[in-house]
C-alpha cells in the first residue's frame, strides 16, 4: 500500500512538472518576439502557386534590403484557406477560388479578402510518348476518370485507340488541381475514380506515366514543359470537334478549354492598410507577368493587372466567383462580375 | 546401467555421420549473413553514389550561404541549416534533461507496481508513436492551446516529445547494465543512493545514455511531417538571428499574429542606438537621429540599422526562440516536388548535406562512446 502511494505521488510529481514547464513556457517568445523582429508577411496555401509567390517574395526583400520579411509556406489550398480564415496568415495562395463552406468560415471569424488572380495555369492530360493518342473529348475523359468508372484499356474508351492497358496517375485529394480537373470533367468537384496513383509530388506523376506505355496523368503545364521529351500532351475537344492542345498562347487566348484554369492569391483586407502589405501586393501584381512566364505560367493582360491593382489599393473585398469553383472562366468575365463575401447573396448570374 | 553397456565408437578418426550437413548449415549460415549485410550495404551505397551524382557538383560554399530562391542555380540552404541547428538545440534542451532524469527514475527510484508497469508499457509505446501524431498533438497543445505559435520553440519542443521515449528506454537499459554489486557495494560503505547514483552508475551507465540521446537526436534532425504540420515554412529567406549593421526593422508594442497592435491607444518611450524612420499609425513619418528618443504609439514601425546590443540579444534563444523557421527536410521536400529538374540536383546536394549532418552525429556518438568506456575501470 505504501508503495502504490509512492508510486502516486511520484506520478503525481512528474505531472506537475510537467505542467509546471508548461506554464513558465507559456508567456514566452511568440508574441512579445514578434513585435522585435522585423515586420513578416505571412503568405501560406497552395503548392501550385508556391514557386510565384517564392519568386515575388524574393523580389520584393531584395528591392527593401530585408527591412520586411516575406515567408512562404505550402500547406495546399484548403490548408492555408483554414488558416487564412483563422487570421494566421495576410496572405492565401490559391489554385482555385475559394468555396462557400471558406467563405462562410473567413465571415464568422470577420477575415474579409480581396481575391487576385495572378496567372493562369493550363491543366495538362498526359499520356505515354509511344502512345499514338493524341487528342481526346472531355466525354472520353469523364468516362474514364468518373467515380465508379471500370475502364481499363484504352480500346474501351475509344474503339480506335490502342489495345493497353490502362493505368491512371494524379494529385492527391488535398490538391486544388484535383478540385478543378475533376469539376471540369467529372462535374463535380472532388468525385473521381479512386482506383489511381495519387501523389503530392508532380514529378512522381511524370515518372509514373513516362514508365508506363498505358500511363495517364494530369497536372499544371509547368511541369509538362519541362518534361517535353518524355510525354505527350493530349489536345482536349470539349465537344465540338475541334481539339485544342496545351500551349502558352492557347491558355492565354482562353481557346484551350475547359482545362485553362485561373491561379490566385487571397490578401487579407485589413492587412492591406499596412503599408508594407499594400506595398508588397502592389510590387507582386506589377511583376505577375513576368514572374507567372518565370515559373511556367501564363500571365493575365496587362490591363486585368491594372484592374486587380486598383482593387488592392481600394481594398476591394469579395469574390467574384461566389463561392463556386467555375470552369472556364476569361479574364474578361471574372473583371466584369460583382464581388461577394457571402455565398448565396448575390450569386453572380 | 553400467560403463560397459556404453557403445564404444571403434574408430575415432572415422567421420561422424552427418558431419557434412552440418558443415553445410554452418557454411550456408555465414553466406546468407554476408548476403544479407551485403544488401543492406549496397543499397546505402547505391543511394548515396546517386545521390552524389545528381547533386555532387551543388555542393559548394554558395550553396551554404545562400538562402532559398526561385531560381534554381542560385537556391542554398542558409535558411535552413541554421534553423534545423535551432531546432535541435532546442530539442535537446528540453529532451535530455527530461529523458534522463526519467529514464534514472523509472528505473533506480520508481517502486515496482502497477502504476509503474503502466508507464513502463506506456513510454515503450511512445517510441512506436508515428511522428504524424506528434505534429497533432502539438498543432493542438502548443499553437492552438499554449497560443506559441509556429516557432522554433514550438518545433523544439515537438521533436523533443517525439524523442523522449528513446532516450528513457536508452537510459533505462544503460542503467540496467551497470551491475547491482557496484550499488551494493557503494550502499555499504555508507553512500546515500544519490551518491551511489551520482558517482557509480551514472558514469557507467553514460555510454549508452549518450547513444540513446544522439539516436534520438539523429531521428529528430531528419524529421518533416510533424513540422510542416505546426507551420513549418518553405521559403524564409532571412535569419532568426542578426549581425551588427544590418537593417531592422520592428513594431512597437504588443501586436497579434499578423502584427497589428493589441492596444492601439497604448504609448511607449523609445531611444534609438542608430539614425531611424519612424511611420506612425495615423501615416505620418518621423526621422529621429542616433540617440533621440520619442513617446510614439503602439503600433509605430521603426526602420533602422542594428546596433551591436541589437545583434547580441538576437542571438539570445529568447529572442530567436519565436521566430519562424524552415529546416533541411522541408526544404529538401519542396524542392524534389519543383517542375525543374535543376531543383532536384539541389535537393541531392541538400539531402547529401543532411546525410552526412546523420553520419557525423553517429560518428560522435562511437567516438564519445569509446572514450567513456575507456574511463570506465570496475
Amino acid at each position: 500500500m505504501r508503495k502504490l502511494l509512492l508510486g502516486v505521488a511520484g506520478a503525481a510529481t512528474a505531472v506537475t512538472a510537467l505542467a509546471i514547464t508548461a506554464i513558465t513556457l507559456q508567456p514566452a517568445p511568440a508574441e512579445a518576439q514578434a513585435s522585435r523582429g522585423a515586420f513578416t508577411i505571412l503568405i501560406d496555401g497552395s503548392s501550385t502557386v508556391f514557386p510565384m509567390s517564392e519568386a515575388a517574395a524574393e523580389g520584393f526583400q531584395a528591392q527593401n534590403q530585408g527591412r520586411v520579411r516575406v515567408t512562404v509556406g505550402e500547406s495546399g489550398t484548403g490548408g492555408g484557406f483554414r488558416r487564412f480564415c483563422r487570421g494566421e496568415t495576410h496572405i492565401s495562395d490559391a489554385s482555385r477560388p475559394i468555396l462557400a463552406r471558406e467563405m462562410e468560415t473567413c465571415r464568422a471569424a470577420g477575415v474579409s479578402y480581396v481575391e487576385i488572380p495572378v496567372a493562369f495555369d493550363g491543366l495538362t492530360v498526359v499520356t505515354h510518348q509511344s502512345n499514338p493518342v493524341r487528342s481526346m473529348t472531355v466525354a472520353e475523359l469523364r468516362s474514364v476518370w468518373r467515380a465508379g468508372s471500370t475502364i481499363n484499356n484504352w480500346r474501351q474508351i475509344n474503339p480506335a485507340f490502342p489495345d493497353l492497358r490502362l493505368s491512371l496517375f494524379g494529385p492527391g485529394t488535398a490538391s486544388g488541381t484535383f478540385d478543378y480537373f475533376t469539376e471540369a470533367v467529372n462535374g463535380t468537384a472532388k468525385s473521381q475514380r479512386t482506383d489511381y496513383t495519387p501523389s503530392e509530388d508532380d514529378n512522381v506523376i511524370v515518372q509514373g506515366v513516362a514508365t508506363n506505355p498505358g500511363g495517364m496523368g494530369y497536372f499544371g503545364l509547368a511541369y509538362y514543359e519541362e518534361n517535353q521529351g518524355r510525354l505527350n500532351a493530349l489536345a482536349i475537344d470539349p465537344g465540338n470537334g475541334r481539339p485544342v492542345g496545351p500551349s502558352t498562347e492557347t491558355v492565354a487566348n482562353g481557346t484551350y478549354q475547359p482545362l485553362s484554369r485561373p491561379i490566385f492569391i487571397y490578401v487579407n483586407a485589413a492587412a492591406l492598410r499596412r503599408p508594407q502589405v499594400q506595398q508588397f501586393v502592389q510590387y507582386y501584381i506589377s511583376n505577375a507577368g513576368r514572374i507567372a512566364r518565370e515559373t511556367g505560367y501564363i500571365s493575365l493582360p496587362a490591363n486585368a493587372y491594372q484592374t486587380y491593382a486598383q482593387r488592392a489599393t481600394q481594398r476591394q473585398a469579395g469574390t467574384a466567383f461566389g463561392g463556386r469553383n467555375e470552369i472556364g472562366m476569361t479574364v474578361t468575365e471574372l473583371l466584369g462580375r460583382p464581388l461577394v463575401l457571402a455565398s448565396g447573396t448575390a450569386a453572380p448570374r | 546401467m553400467s560403463v560397459a553397456d556404453v557403445p564404444v565408437r571403434q574408430d575415432l578418426t572415422a567421420r561422424p555421420p552427418g558431419l557434412a550437413a552440418r558443415h553445410f548449415k554452418s557454411h550456408s549460415f555465414v553466406i546468407w549473413g554476408i548476403l544479407a549485410t551485403l544488401i543492406g550495404l549496397g543499397t546505402l551505397v547505391a543511394l548515396v553514389s546517386e545521390l552524389w551524382v545528381d547533386g555532387g557538383h551543388r555542393i559548394n560554399w554558395d550553396f551554404f550561404w545562400s538562402f532559398p530562391s526561385s531560381n534554381p542555380e542560385d537556391a542554398g540552404i542558409l535558411s535552413a541549416w541554421v534553423g534545423s541547428l535551432l531546432v535541435i538545440l532546442t530539442t535537446a534542451f528540453f529532451a535530455i534533461p527530461l529523458g534522463v532524469l526519467s529514464g534514472l527514475y523509472l528505473e533506480e527510484y520508481a517502486p515496482k507496481n502497477p502504476i509503474t508497469s503502466v508507464i513502463e508499457i506506456a513510454v515503450n509505446n511512445l517510441a512506436g508513436v508515428p511522428s504524424i501524431i506528434f505534429g497533432l498533438l502539438a498543432l493542438g497543445l502548443f499553437v492552438q492551446g499554449l497560443a506559441l505559435g509556429q516557432s522554433i520553440l514550438v518545433a523544439g519542443l515537438t521533436l523533443a516529445l517525439l524523442i523522449l521515449p528513446v532516450i528513457i528506454v536508452a537510459t533505462r537499459e544503460a542503467v540496467r547494465s551497470v551491475p547491482q554489486e557496484i550499488r551494493q557495494a557503494a550502499l555499504s560503505v555508507g553512500a546515500t543512493k544519490w551518491q551511489a547514483t551520482q558517482h557509480h552508475v551514472l558514469p557507467y551507465a553514460m555510454p549508452g545514455v549518450v547513444t540513446g540521446i544522439i539516436i534520438g537526436i539523429s531521428r529528430a534532425i531528419g524529421e518533416t511531417a510533424p513540422l510542416i504540420l505546426i507551420g513549418g515554412l518553405t521559403f524564409v529567406a532571412f535569419l532568426p538571428i542578426t549581425q551588427p549593421n544590418q537593417p531592422l526593422s520592428y513594431t512597437i508594442g504588443e501586436v497579434d499574429q499578423l502584427g497589428s497592435p493589441i492596444d492601439p491607444d497604448a504609448m511607449e518611450r523609445i531611444t534609438v542606438s542608430n539614425p531611424a524612420t519612424l511611420s506612425l499609425p495615423d501615416g505620418n513619418v518621423v526621422e529621429l537621429a542616433a540617440g533621440q528618443s520619442m513617446e510614439v504609439p503602439s503600433g509605430t514601425y521603426v526602420d533602422t540599422m542594428s546596433s551591436w546590443s541589437d545583434a547580441i540579444a538576437s542571438w539570445m534563444p529568447w529572442s530567436w526562440s519565436g521566430q519562424s523557421f524552415t529546416v533541411m527536410p522541408i526544404q529538401m521536400f519542396n524542392w524534389t516536388s519543383r517542375p525543374e529538374a535543376e531543383f532536384r540536383e539541389a535537393a541531392a546536394a541538400a539531402g547529401l548535406v543532411l546525410l552526412a549532418i546523420t553520419l557525423l552525429l553517429n560518428g560522435a556518438a562511437i567516438w564519445l562512446r569509446y572514450r567513456l568506456r575507456r574511463s570506465i575501470k570496475w
